[in-house]
């Protein structure tokens, strides 16, 4: 061990707390950890990779075979599918980011951070933004595939998913960070993939189109918060390829609440107040004294 | 810039209900500035709890504390610019490096850009871990990490520093070394330093203790008192005759002895100068004499009517202290 170094005497520090600039820094420096922590993942970002393009290239080429009458002449399954797996990618990297916050607690640093004087708001705020940013820049690495499965390289396009994406990653972050206030022990991370992420995967119309579905499970896609970013994606994509009149209409069929179809618009808007509702509930959740 | 007269930490029927649970019972005390203040216990006495209602992490359920002044339920903000911790568990980002760690802090307390570069130098090479800045932590021992935490509690140069166990579950000479930094500490930063602590050994390096069992302070003063209050020290021999020499103790002393351990104890005023008395008077050969001073763990029997390791039930720190005390090394 090395020798005491006695010297320099110490200025002291003054510490601020509490105004508007103070947590601004704290939203920052904890969304750059976020970014410090994903840039030295390299495994993560490969394994996070591998799934979605399984999905799309082995499942997608599969379904593609049995697929071809319903979809009308030679429209590839796999453009219908890449919206649905661009979701996907941001939904289960997503979901990784909040939890951390159990593992955090699990390792101390959430002391670290509660303890600040600065509000939960802002350690919240950061979280969700800093786990959003990944999750965007891990969906926006798939885009590199839009090619391949005839999706076209338009600057436009891939602009208005990459906003589409980020707007998926806050909502799914921000109710991450509500799941992961209650979780326990990083052992739940399984029972929260079971029962949360899968079904909202699932119902949310990535892998198949929501029509002409049982009432019952047409009910539950209407449920699921991930619909109504599925299916703006796939509105977009498909503004830009070309898909047979019929095929469009049984594989993107407008989400309709009690007969009326809900617009684009309307659930872009719907997804942010979700997110900054589930933001809300997290801040709250973290916010209560023990 | 110091508050003139303040005391550091003031605590007024501090208690803490977990349901049934009386976690800690109106406890008042209060610290002045600059001193090391230790609260020394079993665990499960109340310490970590009293730590954590003066840090602002616990709410308490009755009483007030307010740290450099201020409230640590209505100010919670102040009180937390004005603290710094260190925790019995780490509470590092393992995957950050040293230096982002506390970079993070600096950011985190608000401490202005243009001094964070030399203050991060300055506290790291306190701790002897400058060399190491761009380590990652989970390459760090266990003492490192805990070197690394004493540098990020004072980064934001706090009024009060407050360590939770800061050597739990280290090795002797790790333990040692923290206490070194503690010390240098107290010389060079005007800090008043609050600590929990469950060995007798490191609650010698206070000002001032507290001694806390079952939630509530048992006794506060400073070690040297503390010891004297206990009065006598404790005299062993070693003789080719124990009866004979218990005989005379009662006889020509008026001592009352017993024998443990294969040697004759007794307690007395002024251990070293009744020696050469024993030698000249006592009329029965000695082979071996040692003197003990009062220890903290007398102390703490006197005023907890157990030792802190009965409380504790550790078998190997029991070893550990009949070796220290047979070996006739004197403490305080």
């Amino acid at each position: 061990m090395t020798d005491i170094q006695a010297s320099a005497t110490v200025a002291s520090v003054r510490v601020a707390g509490g105004t508007l600039r103070d947590d601004l820094r704290a939203v920052s420096i904890v969304w750059r950890r976020e970014l410090i922590r994903f840039g030295r993942s390299k495994l993560r970002i490969i394994t996070g990779l591998s799934q979605p393009v399984i999905y799309l290239f082995v499942l997608g080429t599969g379904l593609s075979s049995i697929v071809p009458a319903s979809a009308g002449g030679n429209f590839n399954y796999r453009t219908f599918m890449f919206p649905g797996v661009l979701a996907m990618t941001i939904l289960f990297t997503s979901i990784f980011s909040a939890v951390s916050i159990v593992w955090d607690r699990e390792f101390g640093f959430l002391r670290e951070m509660l303890v600040a004087p600065v509000r939960r708001s802002a350690l919240i705020t950061g979280k969700c933004l800093g786990g959003a940013t990944v999750a965007t820049a891990q969906g926006a690495l798939m885009l590199v595939f839009a090619g391949f499965v005839g999706v076209p390289y338009s600057p436009v396009l891939l602009i208005e998913l990459v906003l589409l994406m980020a707007l998926t990653a806050f909502v799914v972050n921000a109710l991450g960070i509500v799941i992961a206030s209650r979780m326990e022990q990083v052992e739940s991370f399984q029972v929260v993939m079971q029962f949360v992420v899968l079904p909202m995967f699932f119902l949310s119309g990535a892998l198949f189109p929501l029509n002409g579905l049982p009432r019952w499970l047409s009910v539950l896609t209407r449920l699921d918060p991930l619909t109504y970013l599925v299916q703006p994606m796939r509105r977009v994509v498909f503004s830009y390829v070309d898909v047979p009149p019929d095929a469009r209409a049984s594989l993107a069929p407008d989400v309709t609440w009690f007969g009326w179809p809900v617009p684009v618009s309307v659930m872009v808007l719907v997804s942010i107040a979700l997110g900054l509702a589930f933001l809300g509930v997290a801040v709250y959740q973290f916010s209560k004294p023990e | 810039m110091e508050d003139s007269g303040q005391p550091a930490i003031e605590v007024a029927g501090l208690e803490k209900r977990y349901g049934d649970l009386e976690a800690v019972r109106g406890i008042s005390f209060s610290v002045e500035p600059g001193e090391i203040f230790g609260f020394l216990g079993p665990n499960g006495a109340g310490k970590s709890t009293t730590i954590s209602m003066l840090c602002t992490l616990v709410r308490p359920t009755g009483g007030t504390a307010r740290v450099d002044g201020f409230d640590v339920m209505a100010d919670r903000t102040e009180v937390r610019r004005r603290i710094g911790l260190v925790f019995q568990d780490t509470t590092l980002d393992d995957y950050l490096t040293a230096q982002e760690n506390l970079r993070f802090h600096a950011e985190l307390y608000g401490v202005p850009r243009s001094i964070v570069g030399s203050r991060l130098q300055e506290v790291m090479e306190m701790v002897g871990l400058w060399d190491r800045r761009t380590h990652l932590v989970r390459t760090f021992s266990g003492g490192m990490k805990r070197r690394l935490e004493i540098a990020r509690g004072l980064l934001h140069s706090p009024r009060v520093l407050f360590l939770d166990e800061p050597t739990v579950g280290l090795d002797p000479q790790t333990r040692s070394h923290i206490w070194d930094y503690i010390n240098v500490l107290k010389a060079r930063e005007s800090i008043t330093m609050f600590l929990t602590t469950h060995y007798m050994d490191e609650a010698e390096h206070c000002d001032r203790i507290a001694i806390i069992d079952h939630g509530e302070v048992v006794v506060i003063d400073t070690p040297a008192a503390l010891k004297a209050s206990v009065g006598r020290d404790r005299v062993q021999l070693r003789t080719d005759d124990d009866e004979a020499a218990i005989a005379a103790l009662g006889e020509r002393f008026g001592l009352e002895a017993t024998v443990s351990e294969g040697e004759v104890c007794v307690q007395v005023v002024g251990g070293e100068e009744f020696v050469p008395r024993l030698f000249a008077e006592l009329g029965v050969p000695i082979r071996a004499v040692s003197v003990a001073r009062p220890t903290l763990d007398d102390v703490f029997m006197r005023y907890t009517g157990r030792t802190i390791r009965d409380a504790e039930a550790s078998a190997s720190e029991r070893n550990r202290n009949n070796v220290f005390v047979r070996a006739g090394t004197r403490r305080g």
